[in-house]
């Protein structure tokens, strides 16, 4: 790499020119120099004025490069297929209660418990891939076995996504311009695609569409929602997606689950709600800091599944034709 | 006795973040303390103090705070010795985003949030990118890909440091944080003669000084004058 002029540097890693602008080096024209050879150029005023480290930045060039590399490669191989968690203790000390819980790809397993009682602990734990080395003393293993080391340190290689209540868009970008960027930061080959498919399911899942040049914080809640779950879906490097709940206004929350899952993602969703609780097929139980136990839906419980999504329905379509200016009539 | 630097953007969630990993540190029985390096005030000297944690604070007043946190680091290192602590951190706010108090050999941390915008990493300097760990909150109120691509910008700066999410409020991230501060094998006992990580900017110019009159006849020293072009004759 340090022989390679930085023509050849852009030539033979694209995603170089990001480390370039980012760091507001100004290669134009000067492409022929190995970027040892460039930052040698600079005047000391320059360097000065610019807060510029030459050994830092060449030394982050290489590291930058190595790491898009293997941050492409593990794109290749799309590798992850389960977590599983192996019980620690609860906040007395207590074995948890369960031997171990495996979930697989395309799977959803919600979360109960009341507040405080060590949801975000747990959430923890699966993003830090914990060892025994965490308060819970809980170990993850991830495909069976062991958990590579990079899924802690690695800035790029994040095993979780999540998505919350809480979350809003802060950028002044317009949806296009938005996905776009998201788009760039994950060196997806096809954007244009990549944006389209993610705007149609986006549409999908939201009750009122929306186009690409409004503004991302313009959007309303339940299309801000359907967005940012279907670009996580799709966009998102992280094989595990950790949802806390999802409001039931404007979008369609069985179909933003089904996208979750037939994009292959791990699904665990932290829930008060009885329907989003009951659409998985197991739930963990969490009071006093640990999992009491895994519950798997019942069959009645299925049935009183159906029961609550007659009655969600019920409530949007009364939503909807408020909505539209109608007046409402029993049936 | 070990000694983290934390600095990072005013408001980035600095003191939330220690707070939590130092109770995340509670079980390991280590003595933490905290020097709390500010411009004209703060109060986070009385969060510290509730949370039972020795703390000092250092106002640099008329002074450019990094050139005051350089000239008294050793003396509060000595401070943290004879308390005896096991642990020392110093918390300040990089206010011109140009300086960084980071020092060679001594564990650097940059708290820096999800709000402050996407192009914040391109515009910090040596304080972003000289961290060996980049500590990143706020994210629980922004989306998944703004975390995304915040988070790569960050790493295009600094692909060396170790790049953390951590939830001030909730503490999410904080132990896992706390894990990486103390080293038994990176004691010190003073950082007498050690260098900063990279050089403060020099301005000595007439307003260093005191001046403050307006003008070209009162400015001396270091002065320089913003390009405008030739277009606006």
């Amino acid at each position: 790499m340090y022989n390679m002029t930085i023509e050849e540097l852009l030539d033979k890693y694209p995603f170089s020119l990001a480390y370039f602008q980012d760091n507001k080096i100004e290669i134009e024209g000067r492409e022929n120099l190995t970027f040892n050879e460039y930052l040698d150029s600079l005047s000391s005023e320059y360097i000065e004025d610019m807060a510029i480290d030459k050994e830092v930045l060449l030394e982050g060039l290489d590291l930058f490069i190595q790491q898009m590399n293997s941050f492409l490669e593990v794109e290749e191989d799309k590798g992850i297929y389960s977590l599983s968690i192996l019980p620690g203790n609860n906040k007395s000390g207590e074995r948890e209660g369960f031997n171990e819980l495996t979930i697989r790809k395309s799977e959803i397993v919600s979360i109960v418990g009341p507040t405080g009682s060590g949801k975000s602990r747990l959430l923890a734990d699966i993003e830090w891939t914990a060892q025994n080395d965490t308060p819970t003393g809980r170990t993850i293993l991830i495909n069976g076995e062991l958990p590579d080391k990079k899924w802690r340190f690695s800035s790029n290689n994040k095993l979780v996504a999540q998505l919350s209540q809480n979350m809003n868009f802060v950028m002044d970008l317009t949806v296009m311009e938005f996905l776009q960027l998201h788009a760039e930061s994950r060196m997806v080959v096809d954007i244009e695609g990549t944006i389209e498919r993610i705007i149609q399911q986006a549409n999908n899942l939201a009750g009122e569409k929306f186009q690409l040049d409004t503004p991302v914080t313009a959007l309303s809640g339940g299309q801000s929602r359907a967005l940012m779950i279907a670009d996580t879906a799709i966009l998102s490097s992280s094989p595990i997606v950790l949802i806390d709940e999802i409001e039931n206004a404007g979008i369609d929350r069985r179909k933003a689950l089904d996208l979750l899952v037939s994009e292959d993602k791990i699904v665990l969703m932290a829930t008060h709600d009885p329907t989003l609780a009951l659409i998985a097929d197991k739930r963990i139980v969490i009071k006093n800091g640990g999992i009491s136990e895994v519950i798997d839906t019942t069959k009645e419980e299925k049935e009183i599944l159906h029961k609550l999504e007659e009655m969600d329905l019920y409530i949007q379509q009364m939503r909807s034709d408020l909505r539209k200016g109608n007046i409402l009539e029993n049936d | 006795m070990n000694l983290v630097i934390f600095s990072g953007p005013p408001s980035s969630g600095k003191t939330s973040i220690i707070l939590k990993t130092i109770d995340a540190m509670k079980k390991r029985n280590l003595k933490v303390g905290v020097v709390k390096f500010d411009c004209l005030s703060t109060d986070d000297d009385i969060l510290y103090e509730k949370a039972g944690i020795p703390v000092k604070k250092g106002l640099s007043g008329a002074l450019c705070p990094d050139h005051y946190f350089a000239s008294n680091i050793e003396e509060v290192v000595q401070w943290g010795r004879k308390t005896n602590l096991d642990l020392l951190i110093t918390e300040s706010a990089g206010l011109c985003n140009r300086c960084s108090p980071y020092i060679k050999e001594i564990k650097g941390v940059c708290v820096i949030d999800n709000l402050s915008g996407i192009n914040t990493p391109k515009k910090i300097g040596p304080m972003l990118k000289a961290a060996d760990i980049v500590v990143i909150t706020k994210g629980d109120i922004v989306s998944q890909a703004e975390r995304e691509v915040f988070a790569s910008k960050v790493n295009s700066v600094n692909p060396k440091a170790m790049t953390m999410h951590i939830n001030g409020l909730t503490g999410q991230g904080a132990y896992e944080l706390s894990t990486l501060l103390y080293d038994k094998d990176s004691s010190i006992n003073s950082v007498q003669g050690m260098e900063l990580r990279y050089p403060m900017p020099s301005a000595m110019c007439s307003y260093c000084l005191g001046e403050t009159r307006i003008g070209s006849d009162f400015q001396m020293g270091n002065v320089r004058k913003i390009d405008l072009g030739d277009d606006y004759v």
